[in-house]
This record gives structure tokens, sequence and C-alpha cells, in this order.
């Protein structure tokens, strides 16, 4: 087995090593203290300012893809093999991008310290082929806050670069270099495991499972870190030293999505974003709700593994897969299995996980022509943020006769949880009158006993969750969306999901 | 459309004022070049700073704090403690109350005890987290009520009066009483607090600093470190925003930053992380409002009787002209017959809260917009109807209104700025719309609303309005101007450049914007109050004239002609049918031996307040401006959207059109932000829950309506001989977000004709649903 002792990125064409950092190095950091591009901001440290955008340059199936991404809770380690642009690349020869001119001559900086961030994440979008419409600009400054401009000579000057036809849209550096960049990309990819300091600190990077195993035997104790948007709070945040990292983005596999005969056996290192991509299609719900999810910049990093592996109550994926009776796959120490992702979660931050095991698959049946499928999220704001409620629901009809109802809730306990007795109270019901499922709505009383936080009080919790079982139950028996909801129209989503 | 008599006829078209020219940073911002204090290069050997707190303790004396783990994690230099100060253990802004570091007693949750300095931020802050406090904890007073509880006043109630409230109310046909709860704002800035400082020769030290009053941090310094002001300066280029919490916010931490400098000898920085920034900085203040109002049968007001309850934390801070402004503003836009506004100043064992974008004025303009929307649902009338039959007088009225304090209110645009907007916002057509779709929609209701502002230009500390600017010339005639005010994204810099430029007829390209420092322009007011362009771009325009005119003299001189003849104009200076460039009179005056330096001071004129009699002329004038805002509501869940808003605002004549949009569609988003997604939520032991974005919310680009169409009213210009007859613009638009909240209120009442939702601010999806449950299931004895 090879092992490499450095990580290498691409950077103005150049290849940056790095073969001594600390396993809990950001890549902001090493940005800005070590290389002194000070272009790049930090304004939170915690993913949700995108002050620190930077994009991320990778080969997508041979084509080249960038990406948005928070640098301030990016471990430096995960960028190998990357491509990484910063704010300082994108002007030539000291001529402005055609997306910072805009930028100018909208009038779109004010204090100017978000504005960094807000180009880089625009340039991820220049760069990505086709028009783009508002909805996708809104979408892909949905994890850039300002607090200047109220964002509308953002979008003015977004729509100005990335709505035009592609073949009046001018190519810039990056799409005239993007050949040698793939060459470039391509000459970073190795079947190397990386190992980075020794055996008290380090940061991994194993290529293959076996690989890991031997890694986790010798060291139990080690973090596992996917996409490190939960990891990366602990570090800057809670401060917590972290002295062995073992990254799982470079083993082979674990990134792929396969259409199995009954659905989708997504990979544990699946991003966000190219698990929404799929599940999208299956039904306007599943894409509104994994466009809630984070940003753009969160869901480029963060994985759909990641999502159920930390065992939160208020994940926002595990409530869907859980309504889609989706199953999880583990492995560890040499076995595979594979259990309902709703008993996954057995208590508040306890998972049927044994030690050294890890996720290594999500396995999702399809949607049927028979199933309705609602899902919905309740927060404070409609982007980027947490839910205090999450709704889903899979309801299997026979004609106007529920036989079959699956509802998982985010938000209402430790874990996510199915709805018990709400599901038991619709069973049979018809869906032909509000009658029918009035004692649901009763039942599901029953079924939770939230907590108050900042984000809700219980009684909040319980009264949204009910609106929200009454609104599915009159959607699926005919109300039009736009009666009863303020946003994620049915007839809307999906075309700026795909935009 | 300009009706004002004394509008002066305008010399010469402008060239460089009114111009839509981009903020002077804007090509540097996008391409990352603008450098702010984090960004510098740190000379070899710089220090770093984190502050140390007690997390376990909201208020209690202090017994003990062991540093000894402190001390000895690696890379730690210093810990410095009250026992290090080297004078006054205080940075406060105004009476005191503000230790540097806690000495005895822990006053609220984040309060600084202790500073770490090392070799790196990261060692700084891991350390920081390493003291061990024994704290004789006691229990804590949180809200105004636990405050009324224990009687703890910051400052003394103050109260304005106009006539006999109580027997105007008593005698009305119509009474109405009712309450509501005003959150508070973090700033959320987006370039966190920091402070740089820079020992120099002998004791001298240089702190850069992120501050809206870069006075102040020189004083403060000076103060706590027992130097004399001369030795310290204080410098700021940019801030990557402010919006109030940099007016005294700043100062701690540019002090303990300077006194690390001053004990180590070597340079110093503080940036605090992101959650220290919100657990340990002030924010806007919340209220407590309850009213009673008598009215005709029409909603004519009669008699209005309000009493303000503000939190203002464990100091009095600013709070003093913060809920004096408030009390400025609670009658907005409306003239009151006969009014009581009352404030309680409440002294809480929080954060103190500060200055915030409007200083008190918004809290003071949602009631008044509260009252009024409860007049016309109970009684049944168009809400913008009963606004409308209150509204101060118009400008050319036979008879002018008079605020509770006294002043004229001789300005007034509301009544033709509002139908214009009413108009174009096509209000009364989509009121109709509105109500045929509420008829038949269970669940989603809609609600549109259309409230105006009315806001005070001055600081009503009469003394801040004053300001200072160096304009120097170079005998290559490129231009260089400094002045007391700070840039922190309002454009204030290129506006005053455009001023120069105009006074000089050259590009504005020709002059440069240097750094504000207290080493050029001393003894500033803080940039604050929407006062920056009106005070320095008077100073920069006074000193730029009096260069210019030496000037004169210098050309009629080698022209031959009277000085009074020669004009500037298109870069050239020019007397009978002779001219000379600009530069070369630049140069003919250093031969001349004429001095291209001079300094411009100004001080705002007419403007009087004597705070004890509470009456007076605060203002030197008004900004006006009104929003129309319609919204949907969910009646299931309480979430809302957006989906209009129309904006008509009044800057007099702009000195830079773009600069003036950006900060309507930017204040009124901040003000969006503050009336539905931003909750700060404390615990009941006064923990702040929510100190990071991830728990606070400000609007992002999804929250702005698509359709949002704002417009510049400059038809009435400015009344006074304010700089070029432009308006302040910098606070009053955040005060047209109160449409939005007018309009979600409205949306909820359609429930219940006549009943007027108990609608809290901010209206998130959680408090929307309250009102919602409320209206539709209302509760034995509570106010209808
Ligand atoms: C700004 C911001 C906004 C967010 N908004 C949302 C939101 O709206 N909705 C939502 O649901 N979430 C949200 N999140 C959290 C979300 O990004 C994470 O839950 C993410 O999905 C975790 O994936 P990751 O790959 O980044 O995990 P990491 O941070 O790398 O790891 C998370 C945890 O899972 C473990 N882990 C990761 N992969 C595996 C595996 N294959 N097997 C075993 N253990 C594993 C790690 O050891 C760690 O304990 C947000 C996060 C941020 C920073
Ligand atoms: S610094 Fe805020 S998202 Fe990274
Ligand atoms: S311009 Fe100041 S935060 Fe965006």
């Amino acid at each position: 087995m090879t092992v490499r002792r450095s990580i290498r990125y691409l950077s103005k064409g150049r290849v940056i090593e790095v073969a001594d950092f600390a396993p809990t190095a950001t890549l902001l950091d090493h940005l800005r203290l070590e290389r002194r591009l000070v272009g790049t901001k930090e304004g939170c440290a915690e993913g949700d300012c995108g002050a620190c955008t930077v994009a991320l340059g990778r080969l997508v199936d041979g084509r080249l893809v960038y990406e948005p991404i928070n640098a301030c809770i990016r471990l430096l380690g995960t960028v190998d093999g990357c491509e990484v642009v910063t704010i300082e690349d994108l002007a030539e020869g000291g001529v402005l991008h055609p997306l910072q001119q805009a930028m100018v001559r909208r009038h779109a900086s004010q204090c100017g310290f978000c504005t960094p961030g807000i180009v880089m994440s625009l340039f991820t979008l220049y760069a990505t082929p086709g028009r783009h419409d508002r909805d996708a600009v809104i979408d892909r400054l949905s994890g850039n806050l300002c607090r200047c401009t109220g964002y509308r000579p953002i979008v003015d000057a977004a729509l100005e670069a990335c709505d035009a036809r592609p073949d009046q849209r001018p190519d810039d550096l990056f799409a005239a270099h993007a050949a040698a960049t793939a060459v470039a990309l391509a000459g970073l990819t190795d079947a190397a495991a990386v190992f980075v300091g020794d055996e008290t600190r380090f940061f991994a990077a194993p290529h293959r499972l076996d690989t890991l195993a031997d890694i986790l035997e010798a060291c139990p104790d080690a973090t596992l870190v996917a996409g490190a948007t939960d990891v990366g709070l602990w570090i800057t945040k809670a401060g917590r030293d972290l002295p062995r990292i073992v990254h799982l983005g470079r083993i082979a596999g674990l990134d792929r999505i396969e259409e199995t005969a009954e659905g989708l056996s997504i990979g544990a290192t699946v991003s966000l974003a190219a698990a929404a991509e799929r599940l999208a299609a299956w039904d306007p719900d599943l894409a509104h709700l994994f466009r809630r999810i984070g940003s753009v910049q969160v869901r480029a990093s963060g994985t759909l593994g990641g999502n159920i592996a930390n065992g939160s109550p208020i994940g926002d994926s595990p409530p869907a897969l859980i309504a889609l009776d989706a199953s999880l796959e583990l492995w560890g120490g040499g076995t595979l299995r594979q259990i309902p992702l709703e008993r996954f979660f057995l208590a508040y931050g306890r998972q049927d996980r044994r030690p050294g095991e890890i996720v290594t698959r999500v396995v999702v049946p399809r949607l049927e022509a028979h199933h309705a499928f609602r899902a919905y999220k309740i927060a404070k704001r409609h982007d980027q943020d947490i839910s205090s409620v999450m709704a889903a629901l899979r309801l299997t009809l026979d004609g106007d006769r529920i036989t079959e109802a699956r509802l998982a809730f985010g938000g209402m306990a430790g874990t996510p949880m199915r709805a018990a007795g709400a599901e038991a109270a619709l069973v049979g019901a018809s869906l032909r009158s509000a009658g029918g499922w009035r004692p649901a709505l009763d039942a599901l009383r029953g079924d939770f006993t939230p907590l108050t936080d900042m984000r809700a009080s219980a009684d909040y919790r319980m009264e949204a969750a009910v609106g929200l079982l009454g609104r599915a139950l009159a959607e699926i028996a005919g109300t039009p969306s736009h009666k009863t909801r303020v946003f994620g129209l049915r007839e809307e989503v999906g075309h700026d999901a795909h935009a | 459309m300009t009706r004002m008599p004394e509008f002066p006829p305008v010399a010469a078209p402008r060239s460089a004022v009114g111009a839509p020219l981009p903020h002077d940073s804007a090509a540097r911002h996008v391409a990352g070049a603008a450098a702010y204090i984090d960004d510098l290069d740190e000379p070899a050997g710089t220090l770093h700073v984190a502050p140390g707190w007690c997390r376990e303790v909201t208020r209690g004396r202090l017994l003990k704090v062991d540093l000894d783990a402190v001390r000895a994690h690696p890379g730690v230099v210093a810990v410095l403690t009250a026992a290090d100060v080297p004078a006054v253990n205080d940075c406060s802004p105004s009476i005191g109350g503000d230790p540097v570091f806690a000495e005895s007693e822990i006053q609220f949750w984040g309060q600084v005890v202790f500073a770490v300095v090392a070799t790196s931020r990261a060692s700084a802050r891991a350390a920081a987290r390493l003291a061990v406090f024994e704290v004789e904890a006691e229990k804590p007073a949180i809200t105004v009520f636990d405050a009324l509880d224990r009687g703890s006043d910051v400052l003394p109630p103050y109260e304005f009066r106009k006539g006999d409230a109580g027997a105007a109310i008593a005698a009305a046909p119509c009474r109405f009483a009712d309450g509501l709860a005003i959150g508070g704002q973090e700033h959320f800035y987006l370039e966190g607090q920091i402070a740089f400082a820079h020992p120099r020769e002998g004791d001298e030290i240089l702190v850069l600093s992120s501050t809206q009053h870069p006075t102040e941090i020189q004083h403060v310094v000076a103060r706590v470190l027992g130097l004399s002001d001369a030795a310290i300066v204080c410098e700021c280029r940019r801030m990557g925003g402010g919006f109030g919490g940099k007016e005294s916010q700043a100062t701690q931490w540019a002090v303990i930053a300077a006194l690390a400098a001053r004990i180590t000898g070597r340079s110093v920085k503080l940036r605090l992380d992101r959650d220290d920034d919100m657990v340990m900085t002030g924010k806007r203040h919340d209220f407590r409002v309850d009213w009673r109002v008598g009215t005709d049968e029409t909603g004519r007001i009669l008699g209005v009787d309000v009493d303000f309850l503000a939190r203002c934390g464990a100091s009095a801070d600013l709070s003093q002209g913060v809920v004096d402004r408030t009390m400025f503003h609670a009658d907005n836009a409306y003239d009151y017959p006969a009014a009581r506004i009352a404030t309680r100043r409440l002294l809480t064992d929080t954060v103190s809260a500060t200055a915030f974008r409007g200083f008190g004025g918004p809290q003071g303009m949602l009631f008044a917009e509260r009252m009024i929307d409860a007049v016309a649902l109970r009684l049944g009338r168009d809400p913008l109807d009963v606004r409308k039959a209150n509204f101060y007088p118009s400008v050319d009225a036979a008879n002018h209104g008079v605020t509770p304090y006294g002043q004229v209110v001789d300005d007034c645009v509301l009544p033709d700025l509002v139908a214009a907007l009413e108009q174009s916002s096509d209000y009364r057509a989509r009121v109709a719309a509105i109500d045929a779709f509420n008829a038949s929609s269970p669940i989603l209701r809609r609600g549109i609303a259309l409230t105006p502002i009315k806001f005070g230009i001055s600081f009503t500390l009469t003394h801040l309005n004053q300001a200072g600017a160096l304009v120097n010339v170079y005998s290559d005639g490129s231009v260089t101007v400094n002045h007391g005010g700070t840039e922190m994204g309002q454009g204030l810099y290129v506006k005053v450049a455009q001023v120069v430029a105009e006074v000089f007829a050259i590009p504005v390209a020709q002059v440069r914007i240097t750094a504000t420092t207290t080493g050029k322009v001393p003894n500033t007011a803080p940039t604050a109050a929407s006062s920056g362009s009106d005070l320095n771009g008077m100073a920069a325009q006074i000193a730029a004239e009096e260069i210019r005119d030496r000037m004169a003299v210098v050309v009629a001189h080698l022209l031959g002609g009277e000085p009074r003849a020669v004009t500037f104009a298109g870069g050239r200076a020019r007397l009978g049918d002779r001219d000379l460039s600009f530069a070369d009179v630049a140069r003919q005056c250093t031969l001349a031996r004429v001095s291209l330096s001079a300094t411009g001071f100004y001080s705002t004129p007419d403007i009087t307040w004597d705070r004890a009699e509470a009456h007076g002329r605060p203002f030197y004038y008004y900004a006006y401006g009104a929003a129309c805002s319609e919204v949907v509501i969910d009646t299931l869940t309480g979430e809302m959207r957006v989906l209009r808003v129309d904006i008509l605002h009044d800057v007099g004549r702009s000195l830079n059109p773009a600069i003036d949009l950006g900060q309507i569609e930017g204040g009124f988003v901040q003000g969006l932000g503050w009336l539905t997604t931003e909750e700060l939520v404390w615990d009941s032991r006064g923990r702040l829950r929510t100190h990071a974005p991830s728990t606070y919310k400000i609007p992002t680009a999804f929250d702005v309506p698509a359709d949002f169409r704002v417009a510049l009213w400059e038809d009435g210009g400015n009344r006074v001989a304010s700089v070029h007859r432009s308006k302040a613009v910098g606070e009053p638009p955040v005060m047209l977000a109160i449409s939005v909240h007018s309009a979600i209120l409205r949306a909820i009442a359609s429930l219940a004709p006549g009943v007027v939702p108990p609608l809290e601010a901010p209206a998130t999806p959680e408090a929307i649903l309250a009102a919602v449950r409320a209206v539709k299931h209302p509760v034995e004895g509570a106010p209808a």
C-alpha cells in the first residue's frame, strides 16, 4: 500500500503541497495565516455567514465542476486533490471578472466584508453551464449573509452576469483553462492513503475500507470526518482538540449513487447536494426540503451519511428517509449489516453503531404511484436555518383509503421519530372528508412531548406539527398547495432545484 | 413639484454632487483587496489577546479567580486583570459603570474578567477557557419586570407632556388600551469587533480600531492608561459594518489591546470570536409598551398616554439618548393634541443595551403604528385613512403641528409623499383584492399596510452636532480630504469626496480619501445619528471653499481682475476669457506662498434642547418616507412571506442617489429582520441562547421580495441649508419595515374582524401562530 505523507491541491494552476499541518487545521486559517491570502474573510467560523466562501474545483465523471464551500469549517486535509479558487484568483491581469464588474456596476457592495464570499458563491454559478434564473441565484446566495445591501443589487448583478445565454456569457479564465485544469487535477488523483502526522496526532485519509479498518483498529478513538460541517464546529466553536482525524472522503465507492431495482443506494460520503439532485426527481417536496438543508456551501461539503450518523434530532434528511422506509448499511470489522433507518436512532445522543463501525450506504425505496409523499420544514428563516419542526410522511393509498401511513417528525423528540398513534389512526381512514383524518390530528398530540428551546416552544412545536399533518392530508385529498403553503409550492419546485 | 418657498435657485448644475457614483472601495471590495484590520500585515512578534469570562454565572460576587492554568498554557505571555489597569478601570461612553475588567462583581453573562495575551490567537482563546472561578451567585434580574420588582433604574424616569392626556382620553368618544412587547436586535456586522494596538515612540500608542467613534477610543484609552489624549492616535480606514454596534462597543477591545501593548511593548491584536462578540457586546434595547388612547369616531386621536419600559442592561451606556429618541418618535408622523410619553430605563443583569441604527426611534414608531392599527381595526376603518387623518399638517399648511417636545413640524411632506405612494402602489385596489382572497382562503391570509415615517435629524445631545475636516491640495492639483466621519459601508467617504470635488470643480477621482484618524481631525463626534454626511460634508465643504477662495485671489492676481469674478468649472479656473488648469492654479499658489491646506469646522445651526424642561427644537429637520408592504401568512404554522414592497423615501436633494438607494434598501431589510426573523432569546438564568448565526437569523436573499420597488423622493429638497439640500438617510429606512409588521397584523386580523391580534415583535412563525390562535380562541379577560 502506498502512503502519501502530504496533501496536494491546485491553486492558480500550481500544485501546492502541504506536508506539515495540524489535523484540525482549517482551510481558512491555512489561506489567511499561512498563505496570507486575506481576501477571504472570517465572519463567524461556523459555516453560517459565507464570508469565507471559496470555490472548490473537482472532476466529477471527468467534468470540471466548481462548488462553493465554507473554508472556515472545512478541514485543510480534505481539499486534497481539488482546485482551490479564492477571490484573489478571479481578476485577470488587473481586469475584474465579469461578475465582479457587474457587482461594481450594480452597487452591490457597501461595507464590502461579505463581498468576496458572495463573489465566490456566484462564481460557482457562473461556472455552471446553462442560464441561471432568479431562483437559482437566490439559492446560490442562501449561505451568504449580507447585513448592508438588502441583497437586491447583488441579485441584479448575479442575474446580469449569469442569466445571459451561454453564448453571450464571456468565457472567463477558468473556462478557458478548463482542459488544462482537468489534466492537472487528474494528475493529483492517486490510489494512495494519505497520512500526515504521527500516531499521536494525525490526519489520515484512507482510500480503501480495509485501510480504514486497520487505522480504526489501531486508534479506536480517532474522529471520523466526512464533510466536517458538524465536526468543523467542534473545532472552531467548542475549542475541542481532535488529535486523530480520519477522513472518509477518499474511500473508493462510498461516494457513489447506485440505481437498484427498489430505488437508490446512496453511499455515505455522497454530498447532500448530489443526493438531493437524485431524490428531487421523485417528489417536489424532497427537492424543496433538500434545497433548505443548510446552504449550497453546506450541501456541497456535508454528506448524507454524516447527516444521519451525527444522530441529531433535528437533522432534516432522517425524517424524510424514514418516511420513505429507507434502511442503513453499516460496515465494521469486516462485516456488513443493514437495519431500518429508524432503528439506528436509539435515544438522544445514542445510535446503533458499534465501535469501529461506519455508515456505508443508505438504501431508499422508490416512491410508487400508490404513494403520496409530503415533507415540510419549519424554521424561523426560510433559508439556512435549523428546523424547529420537520414533518415527512408517505401514505399508501387505495383510492381514497389510506392503507399504510409512515409519519416521521424531527424536532419533536430526542431523535427523529415516527408518530405511532397518528399512523394507527390513519390506517383505514378515508381522505374524502376532513372528519376522516381528525382523529389522527388528535392522536398526534399523544405521540410526542417536545421541548422548549431558543428555536421554538414545546407548545408551538406541537401546534405546528398538528398543522403540518393537517396540511398534508388536505393536500393529498386534493387542495392545491398554493392554498395551503406560503412557499415551496409543489407546482414551482423542481425548476429552482434544477436551475 | 417643488413647493418650498425658501428653496434657493441652484447656481450651477451640479457635476460631482448628485452623481450615482460607486462606493469608493467598490472595485477593491469585489476583488478582495479592501483591507480590514485583520487583513493587515502583522509586525514580527505580534501578540494576540482573548477575553476571559465566567460561563457559569450571570450575576454574583467574585470571590476568587484562579488563573494558574491560564498562565501555564503554551504560548501565553501575560494575563491581564483589573489589577493591571494603570489608571481608571472604566470604558464607559457616558456616566461610568462599564469596567474594562470585572473586579468584585459579575454583572451579566459575558462580562470580561481578564484577558490572555499569547503568541497566537488560537493559544489565547484556548487559554482563556481555563480559568477557575469562585463566585457567590445571586439571583439575576433578566426582564424589565424583574427590574421593576427589584426597583432598579439605571437612569431616572423621564417624560414628555403635552396638554392633559388623561383628561383628553377620558373625554374622548372612543377609548382603547393595549400593550406590546418589542424585541431587541443584534447588529451582526459581518466584521466582528477588532482592534490592533502598536506601541510607538515613548508612551505613544497607535490604535487601529473598527470603530464608529475614533475620538472616544482615543480618549478612553488615554483615561484607562493614565496617558494624555495626545499620546494616543486612533485610526480607522473602514469597518465591515457598524450599525451602531461600534459606536460605544468597540472601545473595550481597543482599550484591552492598548493595555496589552503598553504592558508587553509589542503590537497586540484583539479580534473577538463571533460568539463572544454576540455575548459580550450590546444590542438594540427591547421594550414593553403599554398605552391608552382616546379618539373620535373616525379615529382622529385626541389624547395618548404611553409608558415605555426599556431594558437597558447592566449600565447606562448610551441609554439616555436612545430612550429619549424613543420618546421623540413616539408620535411618529402623528399630531397628538394631548400626550403623556413616559419612560423607565431599567437596570437588568444583562449585557448593556446600546446604539443600533435608529437609536431607539424604531421602537417608539412601532408603538405609534400599532396604536393606529388598533384604533382602525376596532373602528372598522382602513388603517391608512386613520393614519392620514392624524398626520402632521403639510409644509404649506396654514398652521403647523407641534410635537410633544415642543418642536414645530414645519417641513412635513407626508401628505404628498403618502398620496404618491398610495397611487403608485395601487393600495386601494390591492386592499379589495386581498379582502376577496381572504374571504375564500381558510388557511392562508394576506395583509397589506402602508406606513409612514418621520425621523428627526441631529444628535439630541446637542454638543455632538459638530464636525471638523482637513483638506489638502498638493501642487499637482491632487487633493486629500480627511474628516471625523468613519466609513462603515454607508458611502460617507465618496459623498464627502463628491462635495469637495464639487467645490473645486474637479473630477471626484482627483480627490483622495484617507483613513479617519484622530491625529488629523480631533475631538469629533461619532459617526452616528445619520449625521455623517450632513456634518462632515459641511465641514469639508467649508475647508475646500476656504482654499478655493485663496486660490481665487492668486488667480485674480495672475490673470488680472477681481477674485470674486473667478469661476471654477470643468477642472479649470476662469477669469474673463483666460483660464488656468486646476493643477496650474495649485502650483501658482505654492509659488505665491499661499497655503493649500485648510481645516473646516461645522456646527449645526438653529438647534436647541432643554432636557429639563423637555422643550426645544432638537432636530434641524425631519426626514420622511413611507412603505407599502403585502404579506401572506399560514394560519396553521405561522409561516409568513413578504410578497411585495413599495417604498418612497425622502432624501432631500440626493448627494449620491445610488448610495442613498443602497441605504434605503439595506435599512429596510435590516428592519425587516428586526421585526420578523431576528429573535434574541435569553433563558431564565439570563444566558443569551442565540449568540451565533446558527440560532440568530438575519434576513437572507430569499426573504427580500422579488417585487421590491424603491423610489427616491427628491421633490421636497430640504427646507434648511443642509449640505447641498440633501437629507440624512442612514437610519430612517429601517423603520419603513414597520409596514411589514403592520401587514402581518392585518392578515391575522382578517380572521376576526374588530379584534386586535396580540402580535408581538419580532413576528416569528411562533409569534404569528400565537396571535392567530388568540384571535380564533379568545381567552377570557384578554384585551380585545
Ligand atoms: C451552517 C450550517 C447549516 C446547516 N443546516 C442544516 C440543515 O438545515 N439541516 C440539517 O439537517 N443539517 C444542517 N446542518 C448540519 C449538516 O450539515 C450536517 O449534519 C451534515 O449533514 C453532516 O455531514 P458531514 O459530512 O459534514 O459530517 P461530519 O461533520 O464530517 O461528521 C458528522 C458526524 O458524523 C460522523 N460521521 C460522518 N460520516 C460518517 C460515516 N460514514 N459513518 C459513521 N460516522 C460518520 C462523524 O464522526 C461526526 O460525528 C448544517 C450545518 C451547518 C454548518
Ligand atoms: S466565516 Fe462565516 S461561514 Fe465561514
Ligand atoms: S456589504 Fe456589508 S455585509 Fe454585505
